[in-house]
This record gives C-alpha cells, structure tokens and sequence, in this order.
C-alpha cells in the first residue's frame, strides 16, 4: 500500500497517544455518535433490512466464487462500449499504467474524485513522481490533502478534524495550491464548503484528465457506478476529456439488477441517507457527453491473495460503506491513524493485515486491535463477521502456517514477540485439562492471598496501570462446594 | 505472462479449494427482499415522492399540464436568471414564458462558457419516491450530464404519475444501463465535516422539481 | 432435570460468590443442580488469541465432562457464547484442515444444550419473577457476548424488573463495550482503560449504586475501574440479585 505509512508502528504504541489527545477523542465522538445514531434511524426505515443485507452477502459471494469468469465478461463488455481494460497485478503496475496514460494526454495535471484504491496504491506520490499533479477533490480529501496530513476514515478522511481546525488549515493552505480561501472566512460548515467549491471550481473546469475509482462494475453491461454527495464526482467523471477509474478486482457485480441491492444498502450505512445527492453510472464511453476515452485499471494487489484464504476472503465482500467505523469502540478512541492504513477501522484491521500481509509490526498487531464486542458485524451491510477474521488472523499471527502472498504457496513463521504468551497458553492448557492442577493452583493463590500485591510487574502493569486487582477470595467455588456438599450440608 | 493472465491465474488458484459450484446465479443470489416498501396508491406515491425530495432541501412545486410554462417563467424569473441552458429536445413551449436568453446544449461550448450560465431545464427519465431520487438519462429532453452540473441552479420536470416509480428495483427495470445515468437526491451536499450534512457544494446548490399532472 | 453448574475458570478462582448464588437460585426455583468436579475452562482465551490449536483440547475436556447431563448453565455471556458459537466453528476449520469429522462430532452434543444463565430462567423455566427481592438502585451493562452473540435481548432485564425493591435505571451507551475483551485489556490496554472509563461514567450517571451485569470478566474490568477512579458505584453479578431474598439479602 501507499509508502506513507512505512514504518508505522504498531497499534497500541499509535493508540497510546491517540488516546490522550483529547481533541482527536472530542472530535471523533462526536462524529462517530451522530453518523451512528442517524445510521440506525436510516436502516430501521426499511422493513427488509435483512433480506437486503443477505442478497448483498450472496451476491457477493457467488461473484467471488466465480470471479475469473465475471472478470472477463466485465473485460468484454467495457471494451464493447468503447472503453479500454488495463489489468494491474500490484501497486507499481498500476501507478505505471496510469502515469504512462496521463503521459499520453500530455498534461501535467489531472483531478480526482475520492478513491480507496488509488489511496491504496499511492497515486498521488508516483504521478508527483512522474511530474504530474493530482488535485483531490472531495472535500474531505482535499482537506487532507491541504493539510499534508493522512486519511484517518473511509468516508470521512478528514473526520479527525474539527471546523476549527479545517479552517485554519483552509486559510493557511489554499493559495499554495490555486484560489486562497475568501477573506473572513469563519468556521461555519457551509462556509467551509463554499471556500472549496470557490478552490476547485478553476481546476474542474480546465481539467483534461480525471481519475477516480467505482464503487461497483456490472459485467453484464460493463456499467461502473460511483456514489457520491457533493458533485466533485460528476465534475471528474463528465467535463475532462479522458477518464480513468482504478477499480479492485472485487468490485464486480454480475448483473444490472444486483446494483437494487446495493444502491439501498450503501447510502444508508454509510451516509445515513435515503439515497446519496449524486450517483454516476457509466457505460463506456458516449458520443459528445462526457469523455472521449475511458481507461479501467483492474486492480489486484494483494486481493487474490486475499482470495485465497477461505476465512479470510469474506473480507472482499466489502463496499466501503464505514458503518463499522462508526460503531467501533476502538476506533473511536484510537482513531484512523493508528491503523497505519488507508482502510482503518475494523474492516481495516482485517483487510490491510491481508492485502499486506502479516510481517510488519503493524499488520501483526491490527488482528489485535479489537475487543471482538461484534458491533461491526452488526451493522455490516454484507454480513462480514469481522470478528471471525479477526481471531482468524490472530491465529496466522501466532502460529503461523501456510497463506499465499502474492499469487505464490509459502508457510508463514509465527511473528516475533509471542514466545512468552505461547508458553502461557501451552501451560494454562496443560492445567486446564489436569484438573488437578487447576485446583493446585487456585489454593495456592488463595493461601497466599494477603501478600498480593495491589499492583503487578512486567506485563502485569498492562492490567494494574488502570485498573485495581480483584481480590483473591478465600477459598475457590470447588473447595466451597465439596466442603458443603453443593451447599446442602456443613457450614456455608 | 501478461497481468492479464497473471492476475486470472491467481484468482482460479485461489479458489482451488471451492468445491466445483455450478449453482447458476439465478439460484446462488436469493432475493426475498421487497420489490416496494409498503402499499400506496398512485397519489400517494406521488406525495411521497414530493415528500422525499423536499426533506432533501429539493424545491418542490406541483401544477397540472397548463401552467407548466407559466411556472417555469415564474421560477427563472424569482431566480433572475437571466440566461437558461436548453437540452436540444426539450419541449420549446415549457420555455415559452421566460425572457431569459436560451443557450442550445451545443457539443462544442467550454465548461467556462457553461459557468457563466444562470440555470438550466431539463425532463427526466423518472423519479424514485422511496428516496426522493431523479434519474437523467441523456435524452433529448434532459442533454448532457455536464449542463445539470455546472450551472448553479436546476429546474427539473418530473410529469406525474407516469415517469415516478416507487422504488429503487423498479427504477433500475425502467433505466437503460448503455445511456449515461445521473441519480440525483437533492441539491449537491456534504457531510466531511464532522460527518454533519450541509447542502451545496459543486453541483448545483438549488434543485427546483416541478411535478407535473395531467 | 439434571443440571450441570458450568461455572467457568475465572468464576470458580476468583468470584465463588457468583458460583454460590447461581446455587442458590436454582435450588430455589425447583432444579438439582450439579457441579461436576473435572470442569475447568471452555477455552474462550486461547481461541480467541489466536490459539485456536490450544484451545481444542479444552473443549474435548468440556465436551467429556459436561456431555452426559441435559443443560448446562453458565453465569457466562462469553463462555456460554464461546460453546455455542465458536465449538460448531472449530469443528468446522478442524475439517477443513483435512482432520475429518471427529472434533465437531465430539463436540456437537454440548452446543445445543448449553445456557447462559438468563436465558435457562426464561425460556427452560419459563420464568422472569425468581421471587428475589434487592433493595436497590441499578442499572445494567448488557455484555457484548450475551447482547451480539447469544442475544439475550431483554430477558436480563425482565428478570431484574421482576425483582422486589429493585429501581432499574437506563445506562447511556449501554450496548457499548467496556473494554474487556479478554487479553485485548492487556494487550491494548490504553484503549480498553479509556472505554472503560467511558462505561465507569455512563453508569455514574445513572446515579445507580450499582452496576449489573451477567458476566464477571467484564465487571472484574468495570470494577477494578470503578475502584481506580474512586466512585460510589459496585459492580454485582445479576446471579447475585436474583438469589438474593428478602430472609438472605445479598449485600
């Protein structure tokens, strides 16, 4: 994924500090709980909720299953309608085809509408690379990208930042990259959003070359779909005069129909809306509306690897919608950041450890980064359970064994750092099945009960840092209960 | 090895160990959800859908067949519109009433040339009740998706109750997937500031839809 | 109805008293309860930190011990939800690991007959008033197992509405996590104090003296944090109110 996040380290060190950033944890409540509660207003309006999410969920699923065939329909179809389909195995092809495509047009510059996997890959970067200069368009990006500062939501990118903050970086960083922010210009949110609309209408409307992603791609009809609010979208999809979508392979959808699923499903979890302001669907290309050429890069990227591990490829399910985000306790105390990915959150804590694999610190510890309460499950629109991944991949962390990284078999080691926990749980299993010595050692820790101490060394202070030690009661249930007789005889 | 190979390669190794599922996707993709929530007369759906598109800040107004040119003028007139975008097949007489200069959706006129425009009238291809929806489609009556984008200010004619449907499935059954489609709910919005939604931003800020009876 | 007591690990060495008053509440309700002495851990720590190899042994061990009785009970959202959800899923990844049947066949015959204690009151017993009587204000936690997992819904708290002298109180957030979540308190141990800060205060609120819930590694969490930040409140095993009487009142 995008190089920006080399060397992060892992959750809980990124955490610690997010944790006591009282503005981050002020701003990301107050977000988190308002999506939340108008989400669960949006969803309880559809009396098929269930029904809705369980066709999501096999639609899905039948695609994946078959999804060398639907990717090559889909090839068909968009070629038929005019377009052009690149395939990109990684990140660095991708970035190639798509700078060797701007290249071609001769501009140097190109704008975009918001896209998970041109974040991914790192497009920005390598068109800056390759002199080109890519404008990110939704508000939220922009803010980010203004504020040379990181997505921290899938949704929202920005949604660690409050008004205050968006204006002062607005203010500060507008006429850097084109019109400066109006004079006066105070934190109201409509004002904020005027400010933008003032920044981006002259790129709009000179941009040759706009790129974007989809949120789905029909194979039947070569139809891709890009959901959105606020117009930057339609602005990138129609007005330039070449077009180019980066799309994850699992995007497809087999038919036309499929999208009365989703088109119901997605707004609502993730905007909390009946349906969101605009949704573009393009079928190619058309006669004098909108672009003379459409290119699509079919993106893989870790996906098929992904794919194949059968617990782990429900996580391609996934339409980005951010509603387990929004009810996520974890993230919103440690907030995107401390994911160390453009896919935060809990579908983050599964998906980058998978795209990426589970050698770096960081993606070693996001299957940790879950208390496992289940909420993101709840609230999936395509039924992932999130925590079955999770403790799935806590598993590949520990122990190791075989997955497949970038299209080949390997075995994995088990990571560093868990030697002390593994022989913990050897022991602790060695006891619980020798009841015997379960028993021995709950005497014991009753015996010794008033040298406790209040708090504990080492790893113990993890525990006692925060929070006190239960007291050791005299003696265990079991002594009391073969001492009484289950309570009938003897002293209670 | 092209990517191309490479990339469908992987993914049929990755399902090596899928039991060969020849279920066909009619029967793999069951669908017990609703056609249509709830039960509505034709005038209700019509009041739903006004309902919808006003609790989404659209500017809903409602005339029978022989005042549509007069409302039409009424609103470019309350706008000061001095200038209207024309799709090439729009109805001449819907404009019959406004002194604003007709600008003809021309294949060759800038996106600067659009900006400097005041409004725009369009049809559309239908509208959705359950979420307040409009769907263009590029027909002659609607034109390209670039002259409902750039102006600022948007009259759509939805005539009711043949071009209004209920719901999303029966919207997508009317829509032909090979023409260019823009859904449409409400005038452009954000909610990227503390996930609070705000209307107006780069489309068009205010949607005025004129329902149109018999 | 033979019934066996599962009362987990961490029940039977750390909170007897919960272990007592499941006792005593049944026996008053009319049920032989039993606690067979072998039991030891369903293995809910291991799976769920990834051990899930460890964590077999352990369910075979629960499945030898607990296989002959006709319900087992648990005062243990989490490890109720662990034999019921999770050994029909080890099972399941045992075979797809090409190690046949054996595992989800030894396994099989406890996940059906395995409860959590409020649901065996209200749908086995068929009752929500147990007669107890708890002179006190509460409100209560549903946990993340017991309210995502097995869905408990309500029947928590019907049964705490039904109790003689007991005010219940609406916690805001209540379907929040504490914070818990097993080694996810150590291993995370920032954000699981922080939220459970958050619930420690959502419950202050309340103005409540205590805080329920229905399963005692959440509260040991709750409470050890209650007692760090110096409040009023107790945490208390909803077992704990529904033995308790008018002639025995828990304290």
């Amino acid at each position: 994924m995008s190089g920006t996040f080399v060397g992060m380290p892992a959750f809980p060190e990124a955490a610690h500090e997010a944790v006591r950033n009282e503005t981050l944890r002020g701003n990301l409540r107050h977000a988190t709980h308002t999506i939340r509660a108008k989400r669960a207003k949006a969803v309880a309006e559809v009396s098929d909720w269930a029904a809705l999410r369980d066709a999501g969920k096999r639609i899905k699923d039948h695609t994946l299953r078959h999804l060398d065939r639907y990717l090559e329909q889909l090839e068909a179809s968009v070629t038929a309608a005019g377009g052009t389909v690149h395939w990109a195995a990684d990140a660095d092809e991708a970035n190639r085809i798509v700078a060797g495509l701007v290249k071609e047009t001769g501009e140097s510059e190109v704008v975009k509408v918001k896209s998970m996997a041109t974040q991914e890959i790192g497009l920005n970067e390598a068109l800056e690379a390759e002199g080109i200069r890519a404008y990110e368009t939704d508000l939220a990006e922009l803010i980010v990208q203004l504020g040379k500062d990181r997505p921290s939501h899938i949704l929202v990118p920005a949604i660690h930042r409050n008004r205050g903050e968006i204006r002062d970086i607005f203010e500060r960083e507008m006429s850097e990259w084109g019109r400066p922010a109006p004079e006066g210009l105070t934190d109201t949110p409509a004002e904020l959003a005027e400010a933008a609309r003032l920044h981006l209408r002259e790129k709009f409307l000179r941009a040759k070359v706009g790129i974007s992603g989809a949120n789905f791609m029909v194979a039947e009809t070569g139809t891709l779909v890009v959901v959105e609010s606020e117009g930057n979208g339609r602005m990138c999809l129609t007005l330039p005069e070449t077009l180019i979508s980066v799309v994850g392979i699992e995007k497809i959808v087999p038919t036309w129909r499929d999208l009365e699923v989703f088109l119901q499903t997605l707004p609502r979890s993730s905007t909390a809306e009946r349906m969101n302001p605009y949704t573009s669907m393009w079928t190619g290309t058309t006669d004098e509306d909108g672009p003379r050429d459409f290119h699509l890069v079919l993106l893989d990227n870790g996906r098929t690897d992904t794919l194949a591990d059968e617990v782990g490829r429900q996580a391609l399910r996934c339409i980005r919608c951010s509603a387990c985000l929004n009810v996520c306790p974890v993230y919103e105390r440690a907030g995107g950041h401390a994911y160390g990915s453009v896919y935060p959150g809990p579908i983050g804590a599964i998906l980058s450890p998978q795209l990426r694999g589970t050698q770096s610190e960081i993606d070693a510890s996001l299957p940790y980064a879950s208390s496992l309460c289940g909420a993101c499950y709840e609230v999936c629109p395509v039924a992932i359970d999130i925590p079955e991944v999770l403790v799935h991949l806590r598993e590949r962390v520990v122990e190791g064994g075989p997955a497949v990284r970038e299209g080949n078999k390997v075995v994995l080691r088990p990571a560093k750092g868990h030697a002390a926990e593994r022989a913990a749980m050897r022991a602790a299993r060695w006891a619980f099945t020798h009841p015997g010595a379960l028993r021995g050692g709950q005497r014991l820790a009753s015996r010794t009960r008033r040298i406790h101490p209040r708090s504990l060394p080492g790893p113990g202070k993890a525990w006692s840092g925060t929070r006190e030690l239960p007291a050791v009661p005299a003696e265990p249930f079991r002594d009391w209960w073969q001492r009484t007789q289950g309570g009938k005889g003897g002293a209670k | 090895m092209s990517s191309r190979e490479r990339v469908l390669g992987r993914v049929r190794r990755a399902l090596a160990d899928v039991p060969k599922d020849d279920t066909p996707y009619e029967q793999a993709v069951v669908r017990e959800y609703l056609r249509e929530h709830g039960e509505r007369s034709v005038a209700e759906t019509v009041d739903l859908l006004a309902e919808n598109l006003a609790d989404y800040r659209a500017v809903v107004h409602r005339c029978p067949q022989g005042e549509l040119t007069a409302v039409i003028g009424r609103l470019l007139a309350e706008r000061g519109a001095r200038t209207v975008v024309v799709p090439p097949g729009l109805d001449v007489g819907w404009l019959a009433a406004t002194d604003a200069e007709q600008v003809p959706d021309a294949g060759s006129d800038t996106p600067d040339g659009l900006d400097r425009v005041d409004s725009v009238v369009t049809a559309c291809a239908l509208a959705i009740a359950e979420t307040g929806t409009i769907v263009l489609d590029g027909s002659p009556d609607q034109g390209r998706r670039r002259i409902t984008l750039v102006p600022d200010h948007h009259i759509c004619v939805v005539r009711v109750p043949d071009q209004v449907v209920s719901s999303v499935p029966q919207a997508l059954e009317r829509l032909d997937p090979a023409r260019p489609l823009t859904w449409i709910s409400g005038p452009s919005a954000t909610s990227d500031i503390e996930l609070d939604r705000v209307e107006g931003v780069h489309g068009p800020r205010t949607l005025e839809v004129v329902l149109v009876g018999e | 109805m033979r019934v066996a007591l599962f009362l987990t690990c961490v029940n039977d060495t750390l909170y007897p008293d919960t272990g007592r008053a499941v006792v005593k509440l049944l026996t008053r309700l009319g049920v032989e309860v039993d606690f067979p002495m072998a039991q030891t851990c369903c293995g809910q720590a291991h799976y769920n930190t990834g051990y899930r190899h460890e964590a077999e042994p352990l369910a075979r061990h629960f499945s030898d011990v607990f296989g002959e009785y006709e319900a087992i009970v648990t005062p243990s959202g989490s490890c109720g939800a662990m034999v019921r959800e999770l050994y029909p899923r080890m099972g399941e990844r045992a075979r797809a690991e090409g190690r046949g049947d054996t595992l989800a066949a030894t396994l099989a015959p406890v996940v059906p007959k395995t409860y959590e204690l409020t649901e065996f009151l209200v749908d086995v017993l068929g009752v929500t008033d147990v007669g107890a009587y708890y002179p006190h204000k509460v409100t209560y936690h549903p946990t993340c197992h017991g309210l995502r997992g097995l869905g408990l819904g309500d029947r928590p708290r019907r049964l705490l509405q039904a109790v003689e002298g007991l005010e219940l109180v609406e916690l805001p957030g209540a379907d929040e996590c504490c914070g818990f979540g097993g080694t996810f308190a150590l291993k995370n141990s920032d954000v699981s104090a922080a939220m459970g800060a958050d619930k420690v205060r959502n419950a202050e609120s309340t103005g409540a003296e205590v805080l329920c819930a229905a399963d005692n590694s959440c509260l040991m969490h709750i409470g050890g944090t209650m007692a760090r930040l110096e409040t009023d409140m107790r945490p208390v095993h909803i077992a704990e109110i529904l033995a308790s009487t008018d002639k025995e009142p828990a304290v």
